[in-house]
């Protein structure tokens, strides 16, 4: 049985930023992740990564914009953390090796994202995460002593001893079908975002909220789950994102009349409004006719100097010209809102810690909450980065001062069990796509840009009612190497928890904030409503509901004008 | 909508079956990708089919694959493209793992066994500089743009798959790993540049074990140019280190540069004693006399004759001269990279322009073949970054000789 002292699930930006600064803190770590650690989906954020570096800025002045993003639920405490400690991440980065953008003196060079009163993000032409994980991943193998790489294990479930400490995890090494039990002092869970609930998506396949359910299942409370955030310019075929760093460069936002409709939604910030009041009014525009006949609104980058489109904007070049048959240094590309990230998750405090002793989480997975109600551009990088590196750094402390505990080898054999069920189901039932189809375009439908009480209800009903069909459906492959098709059927009962959360928090949230936009309550309540949601696993099956309240410290909640 | 078959290579090794080919029907339209069509047999008819994948969008490197025989991404391939390229029959597509690397399952490629290893291989991390600045490096914005070509590597093994030198020599380090050696050679904040390309010049499954096949550039689909990487660490470990690898490579290119600048034409008799400093070299002795038998077949199959050895028959033209003269007199080298430059055409800075913009909507490997443009508007060019820090010989000063080794040809066609 592998034992480390910090066990990190996820091997994206948050999981292996954790690795490393649980490493430097001298203690030993093993990193699991379901695919190739630079495969994990950090490797496509594109745009950049915020932080207030820059002489002429001010970390308050980030912590403001993002707090006013975030609609007010965002923790002010938490934001103030993150906000300080982004230029000393930067330059962490920096010294790692990250290739950022440089100005004409050598110096790095910024950007300007939506929802910021300053150019304060840094990137790598557009790909940044991609830069920033690949250089992650150099010191991950850079430091092999002390970090233990498991790459393609899957983590089924969560472990509790019988005091209800997290003391490890059940894993399946996808190579071979081996199932191990991982015992640890201290566990991270970094795995990452949700977005394959939603159909179409600017998520990757692999984005199925595993982390999220497997915290969930073992009780911990899940936070703001009702805020997803549909980005504003994504293609209408298949969901890929177009980068906010294009905006950021000076595209402009077209309707079929040839309108720059944003003047009127946000006449001062116009295409660089936080992301929920873009997508809100491209929407809007779309359901009043004004879009073309497919539904899209026009992004128009050729405003853009070419020669600059080419080097900065290079992989949306890429994707306009191989996924939507576009030149977009030359003519307009059609877009319009589709899912792009989860605000919500399992619920932590700033040293990432969950209510459960010795779990944490980080990243995606992750609520602190800094994003509230909507996350800013490039604010999700750097939520990776720094709760990733103080989840490891406190993970590591406490484990250097504990003994390892002991875990059973009895929950092999539950899991097993539990494999060997979904290997048997006799078949007859639907396909496990046809149920994530179903799940997807529910989810997109119902608890999208905008909602209601009777859509929510009914993406309810159609919640449980997969997740019965879920139970009995059967897969192809019987065998052990690779068997993607058994870990499909594991994945679907994840996304359908992490659904049945995120419909039961938006219908609890009787009011419009952020993303959340609800046409029966079109109105901010703050006497009611400035408090986050929390959603845990009562019994069974059934999510139960609590409050919490938002931290308060200098920035009192105003009207959000753009 | 058209109906493509997919003819896909199975293996499972829990079977005990041979691998064989399964054909599978999609409809699909012929923008869709091989990997859509891959997941669409998967979802609705065969759910054991292996196959990484995760991003669907040319990012995450997972789904390499090679269609009809050439090696690439599955999501980055269109089935209209890949049906066109088919010599098995009409919107027949077969689909197989990468080559170069163990087979796991179906689709499914060893890349930790060859990829990952040979990676590792190259020291891949930074080496900063001492001291470390309080803040950021001060660097070239040019040598940024110019390491994230390498830095846009997905890690995808395409490249690995199709390499040529690697089917014949398993232990050649590989483009992919020498286009991310040359990440670090090419970044000014590197302190080793010297070691990394002294160790990868004398290692015989180095630098100098390439073949110039292209093949890495054609399957590469994010124009990291793994051949031009190699190149270019070639041209920094002899011209700006002057490293005399135990391969003779660097002598054998510069043989080839003597050789055409008096001949204008490869003169093959002089080549080989050249590529050991010159018949008079006292390491040239041995290895002629190893080389003989190379020699008496040139002789036998009349590809050098004894005339033909002695005089000089071809005298290198003007043009030949003024050519290596312009190149040699700039103080710096220039290293043309059309990936930071982007071609003629892309230069043309105007948004109304509609008359240029050949290179789109095909699906091809995003490489243009265009010849590198002398300095247009803006030089398209980076200074080489720098004072080297020579750590073989000590050498007394940076020599921009740029060699002509096919430069303007050579595949910096991104
Ligand atoms: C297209 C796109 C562009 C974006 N651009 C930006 C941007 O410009 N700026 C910005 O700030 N943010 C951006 N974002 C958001 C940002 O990329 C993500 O929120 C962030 O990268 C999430 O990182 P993470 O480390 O939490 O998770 P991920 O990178 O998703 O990593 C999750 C990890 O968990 C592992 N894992 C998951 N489940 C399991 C399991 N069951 N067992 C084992 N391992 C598991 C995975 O293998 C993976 O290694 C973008 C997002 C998208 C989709
Ligand atoms: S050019 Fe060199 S590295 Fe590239 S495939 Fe050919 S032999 Fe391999
Ligand atoms: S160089 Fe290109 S083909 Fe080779 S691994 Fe990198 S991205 Fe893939
Ligand atoms: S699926 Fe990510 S590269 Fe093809």
């Amino acid at each position: 049985m592998p034992s480390h002292d910090v066990l990190i699930i996820g091997a994206g930006l948050a999981g292996q930023r954790a690795a490393l600064a649980a490493a430097e803190k001298g203690a030993t770590v093993a990193i699991i992740s379901k695919v190739h650690p630079v495969r994990s989906h950090s490797v496509a954020a594109a745009g950049g990564i915020n932080a207030a570096l820059n002489a002429e800025d001010s970390w308050e002045s980030h912590a403001f914009d993002t707090v006013k993003g975030s609609d007010y639920l965002g923790d002010q405490a938490a934001i103030e953390v993150m906000c300080k400690e982004a230029p000393d991440e930067i330059l962490w980065l920096e010294h790692a090796g990250v290739t950022f953008h440089r100005n004409d003196v050598g110096q790095l060079g910024t950007r300007a994202f939506g929802g910021a009163s300053q150019a304060r993000t840094y990137y790598v032409a557009d790909i940044t995460g991609q830069a920033i994980l690949h250089v992650l991943y150099e010191q991950l193998m850079k430091h092999h002593e002390q970090i233990d790489r498991y790459e393609e294990w899957f983590t089924t479930e969560l472990l509790l001893d019988d005091s209800g400490n997290c003391v490890g995890a059940v894993c399946r090494n996808i190579r071979d079908g081996q199932l191990q039990i991982f015992n640890a002092k201290s566990v991270i869970l970094a795995s990452g975002g949700a977005g394959q609930a939603f159909s179409p998506t600017t998520n990757a396949l692999i984005c199925t909220g595993d982390g999220i359910a497997q915290a969930y299942q073992i009780g911990a409370p899940l936070m703001d789950m009702e805020m997803i955030q549909y980005h504003p310019t994504t293609l209408a075929e298949n969901g890929f994102l177009i980068t906010e760093g294009a905006r950021g460069e000076g595209a402009h936002l077209y309707n079929a009349l040839g309108e720059r409709f944003m003047e009127k939604y946000a006449p001062n910030k116009l295409e660089l409004a936080s992301r929920d009041v873009v997508s809100r009014a491209e929407q809007t525009e779309i359901l009043e006719g004004r879009g073309f006949p497919d539904g899209t609104i026009a992004l128009d980058i050729t405003k853009v100097p070419r020669k600059r489109t080419l080097e900065a904007l290079r992989e949306i070049v890429n994707i306009g010209r191989d996924f939507a048959g576009v030149d977009i240094t030359r003519e307009p590309i059609h877009i319009k809102p589709g899912m792009h990230y989860i605000m919500g998750g399992v619920k932590t405090d700033v040293d990432g810690q969950t209510p459960i002793n010795g779990l944490y989480a980080a990243g995606e997975v992750a609520c602190v909450s800094v994003h509230g109600g909507n996350r800013l551009g490039a604010n999700s990088l750097l939520d990776t980065l720094i709760f990733g590196r103080r989840s490891g750094e406190h993970a590591a402390d406490q484990a250097l001062s504990k003994a390892m505990p002991s875990t059973s080898h009895s929950k092999i054999a539950d899991t097993q069990r539990k494999f060997d069920s979904i290997l048997n189901r006799a078949t007859g039932g639907r396909r496990i796509s046809e149920i994530k189809n179903e799940l997807g375009e529910t989810m997109n439908r119902y608890a999208a840009v905008y909602r209601d009480q009777a859509g929510l209800e009914t993406a309810h009903e159609i919640i449980r009612r997969l997740k019965e069909e879920a139970a009995v459906a059967a897969i192809d492959d019987k065998g052990t190497v690779f068997n993607q098709d058994l870990l499909g059927a594991v994945e679907l009962e994840y996304m359908l928890d992490v659904s049945e959360c995120i419909v039961v928090g938006a219908k609890e949230r009787k009011e419009s904030r952020g993303a959340q936009f609800r046409t029966d309550f079109p109105e901010r309540n703050d006497a009611e409503w400035l408090k986050h949601i929390d959603v845990s696993r009562n019994g069974d099956d059934a999510p139960s509901v609590t409050y919490s309240p938002v931290s308060i410290t200098q920035w009192e909640p105003q009207e959000r004008t753009y | 909508m058209p109906e493509y078959t997919l003819r896909l290579r199975r293996y499972d090794p829990e079977t005990g079956e041979a691998p064989h080919y399964e054909d599978f029907k999609v409809e699909l339209e012929g923008h869709r990708s091989v990997l859509e069509a891959i997941l669409q047999v998967r979802n609705e008819q065969d759910g054991s089919i292996g196959v990484r994948c995760s991003c669907r969008a040319a990012i995450c490197g997972s789904c390499g694959v090679r269609t009809n025989g050439k090696a690439g991404l599955a999501c980055h391939t269109h089935l209209d493209a890949a049906a066109k390229n088919s010599k098995h029959g009409e919107n027949v597509i077969v689909v197989e793992p990468m080559g170069n690397m163990p087979i796991i399952k179906d689709l499914i490629v060893d890349m930790e066994e060859v990829h990952w290893k040979k990676i590792r291989r190259v020291t891949p991390w930074l080496v900063a500089k001492e001291p470390v600045p309080e803040r950021e490096y001060i660097v070239p914005h040019a040598a940024m743009v110019d390491v994230t070509q390498t830095m846009a590597c997905i890690q995808c093994g395409a490249c690995v798959s199709d390499c040529m030198t690697m089917e014949m020599d398993p232990l050649f380090v590989g483009p992919a790993a020498l286009a991310k050696a040359y990440r670090f050679v090419g970044d000014p904040r590197d302190a080793e540049q010297g070691q990394r390309l002294k160790d990868l010049s004398e290692d015989p499954h180095g630098i100098y074990d390439c073949t110039h096949c292209f093949q890495c550039i054609e399957a590469c689909p994010k124009g990291v140019a793994p051949m031009s990487q190699i190149m270019r660490l070639r041209r920094r470990a002899g011209s700006d280190f002057h490293i005399d690898d135990r391969n003779n490579g660097h002598r054998h290119e510069m043989a080839f540069i003597k050789n055409i600048r008096k001949n204008g034409l490869l003169h093959e008799a002089d080549l080989l004693p050249d590529s050991y400093g010159g018949k008079f070299h006292p390491r040239a002795v041995p290895e002629l006399l190893s080389s003989l038998p190379v020699v008496l077949r040139a002789l036998k199959t009349g590809k050098v004759t004894v005339k033909k050895a002695l005089l000089h028959e071809h005298k290198a033209s003007p043009e030949i001269k003024r050519i290596f003269d312009t190149v040699e007199n700039r103080e710096v080298r220039l290293e043309y990279n059309l990936y930071i430059s982007g071609n003629e055409d892309d230069l043309a800075d105007d948004p109304a322009d509609t008359t240029g913009g050949t290179a789109t909507a095909t699906l091809a490997p995003p490489v243009v073949e265009a010849p590198a443009v002398e300095a247009p508007a803006e030089p398209a060019a980076v200074e080489t970054p720098v004072e080297p820090a020579p750590v073989a010989e000590p050498a007394a000063e940076i020599d921009t000789e740029a060699p002509a080794e096919g430069e303007p040809t050579e595949g910096d066609t991104q």
